[in-house]
């Protein structure tokens, strides 16, 4: 039995990528948490907006790459993000202001909301098609050091005959969303306008009489769904590669991440992420290799693998539906389901 | 646009997992106000005159009502369910269209304010539900109230906490977690956060035990006593006359008596018909 080179192995092909894969739906699943606590309804266009603020990221990379500017060793993007940022939340507070603020004005039922949604995703997923150099293509803007821990580099150091590779995306995910999700609760608990914001949550009537001004409150919710839109998305390029239609398949397991965490609760949206993505590779990852390590004298027919990759969406699915059926409030109290 | 009447009814506005269940707000934050007047000479400090009005476009609730409160004085608002009491404090505090009559608070005519306005312009309400941020600590409840202050807040909050030295143990608790009582408590320190001229409270001790609000109405006193005008509405009539130095029995929303607590006590008619014989 090798359980070094097991637990390698594991590391390698199921813990580091899932982390990185959770951290990046983590950062979904708070932006679908924080709209639907505070505008009432879940936002479908989120996977499109995220594709949008990834589009936007990458034409500013490439324009900086343009000018000549990298940030060294880390991908150029992180640079561009504030870029990516700022034209995100303008489109979005455009949205609001054409789409969604008419329906609040007439106080529509939540559900309209929700089919208003609908339509954004669909005009912000041709908007993202219809940038230069966008369109449908598959493409990978990560650029810079490729790994911080290399395989042989590692396989040397070690002696193991298992090696293990640590992407600089893979790192720089987890290190972003680490720094994002510690601002954010900083700001909620601590700042006025993140109280406010909470107030606002609780109490629409009470919170307008104390004088917190709706419409502000509205405005700084989307501005901060943009960022974590545009971060999450960018992230996930980074790490994967970029396509507009993988955004909008992404929108699954985000939801399921903010449903199991629990709707409306922001920590459950963080462990939510993480259950889903650790779910979705360990059930389609397939095992036969660390099984190998552990259990030498044991052949198995076959990969060890509960289902092949392309079912890895049924995860989600299969996830949702065994909270709602025995957690409906989420597994951090949030909104009953 | 009410959900009844439309061709789906409420479909799909009962699935949370899509749909927040929580309640929207019911007031219109979008109403700007208008322009305020002098009151003229004489017009008590706070007063909503002869006023003629209900919500929206419904038909008038409230006919012809005066209510007014004095500096330093208690005033309550009683009458038999359904009088338009709650309505009535509403109509002062801007939450309804007044089609008649004009609300005047500290010599200014501030008919034409809207709710927001009107907390600037120095009025203090406490709604009858839902007066509380129920996730958010009871400081954090105390510092939403004082949202349009920007200067130093802490020596307001240590009054509040005076007052109310129960919930000054749980400040750190979420207020939600709290007894009806406590909760109430909250609410009215919340309303105190922002140093009000005027305190309207609307039925304070409505599903609180006997004990709590005997506790409450002292509380109330007290904070009448120390020199704030405190406007409320009461179901239990007897104790609130008690105390009131002005009140307002309303009947199906005009006034159908006014006097001191004491002269309407006395009064055969309040007596027989709102107080039990």
């Amino acid at each position: 039995m090798d359980i070094l080179n097991a637990l390698v192995a594991f590391l390698n092909f199921v813990f580091i990528p899932a982390a990185a894969y959770g951290a990046q739906l983590a950062l979904g699943a708070l932006g679908v948490t924080l709209i639907y606590g505070i505008l009432r309804f879940s936002n479908f266009a989120h996977g499109d907006t995220m594709a949008f603020g990834t589009a936007a990221t990458i034409l500013a990379t490439w324009g900086l790459q343009g000018l000549g500017i990298t940030a060294g060793p880390l991908p150029t993007a992180l640079l561009a993000l504030p870029v990516g940022i700022a034209v995100t939340a303008a489109v979005v507070l455009g949205t609001d202001r054409i789409v969604y603020r008419f329906y609040r004005a007439r106080r529509a039922a939540p559900i309209i909301l929700v089919m208003a949604s609908v339509g954004v995703m669909f005009v912000m997923n041709g908007l993202t098609r219809m940038l230069p150099g966008i369109g449908v293509n598959e493409i990978r803007f990560a650029d810079g050091a490729r790994f911080v821990i290399e395989v042989r580099s590692f396989r040397e150091w070690s002696g193991l005959t298992e090696g293990l590779a640590l992407k600089t995306t893979q790192a720089l995910t987890l290190v972003v969303a680490v720094l994002v999700v510690w601002a954010l609760f900083r700001f909620l608990n601590r700042t006025k306008s993140g109280k406010a914001m909470r107030a606002y949550s609780d109490n629409e009537d009470l919170a307008l009489l104390s004088g917190i001004d709706p419409e502000r409150v509205v405005r700084l919710t989307w501005i901060i769904a943009a960022a974590l839109m545009t971060i999450a998305g960018t992230l996930y390029g980074l790490d994967k590669s970029f396509k507009a239609f993988n955004y909008f398949q992404i929108l699954l397991p985000i939801f399921a991440a903010a449903i199991v965490g629990g709707l409306g609760n922001p920590l459950g949206a963080i462990a939510g992420g993480f259950v889903v993505a650790f779910s979705e590779v360990a059930v389609t990852y397939p095992w036969v290799k660390v099984a190998g390590y552990l259990f030498p004298g044991w052949q198995p027919d076959g990969l060890l693998q509960l289902l092949s990759t392309e079912y890895k969406f049924a995860v989600s699915f299969v996830i949702l539906i065994i909270v709602l059926l025995f957690k409906p409030t989420g597994l951090f109290s949030g909104k009953s389901v | 646009m009410s959900d009844a009447d439309q061709p789906f009814g409420n479909r799909g506005n009962r699935d949370a997992s899509i749909v927040n269940p929580r309640p929207g707000g019911s007031i219109d934050g979008t109403r700007k106000s208008g322009p305020t007047g002098a009151a003229g000479s004489g017009t008590p400090f706070l007063i909503g005159e002869n006023m003629t009005g209900g919500y929206g476009r419904g038909p008038d609730i409230l006919h012809d009502c005066t209510i007014a409160v004095e500096q330093g004085e208690i005033a309550v608002i009683v009458g038999p369910n359904g009088a338009g009491k709650s309505t009535a404090m509403k109509a002062v505090f801007g939450m309804l269209d007044l089609r008649k009559g004009r609300v005047c608070l500290n010599g200014q005519d501030i008919t034409a304010l809207n709710p927001q306005d009107r907390v600037k312009a120095g009025m203090g309400f406490v709604p009858q539900v839902n007066n509380i941020f129920p996730s958010m600590t009871v400081e954090e409840n105390l510092e939403m109230g004082a949202f349009i202050r920007d200067d130093d807040i802490r020596q307001t909050m240590e009054q509040v906490y005076d007052l109310f030295p129960a919930v000054a143990e749980k400040r750190k608790q979420a207020a939600g977690e709290l007894s009806g009582g406590q909760r109430q408590q909250v609410a009215v320190g919340r309303a105190l956060m922002t140093r009000p001229s005027v305190l309207m409270l609307d039925e304070p001790t409505a599903g609180v035990s006997p004990i709590v609000m005997d506790e409450l109405f002292d509380r109330i006193i007290a904070i009448a006593r120390g020199g704030l005008p405190v406007l409320m509405v009461e179901q239990n009539a007897q104790q609130a006359m008690n105390i009131a130095d002005k009140a307002y029995v309303l009947v199906q929303g005009a006034n159908a008596h006014t006097g001191t607590g004491k002269e309407l006590m006395a009064n055969d008619e309040v007596r027989r018909t709102f107080l039990g014989g």
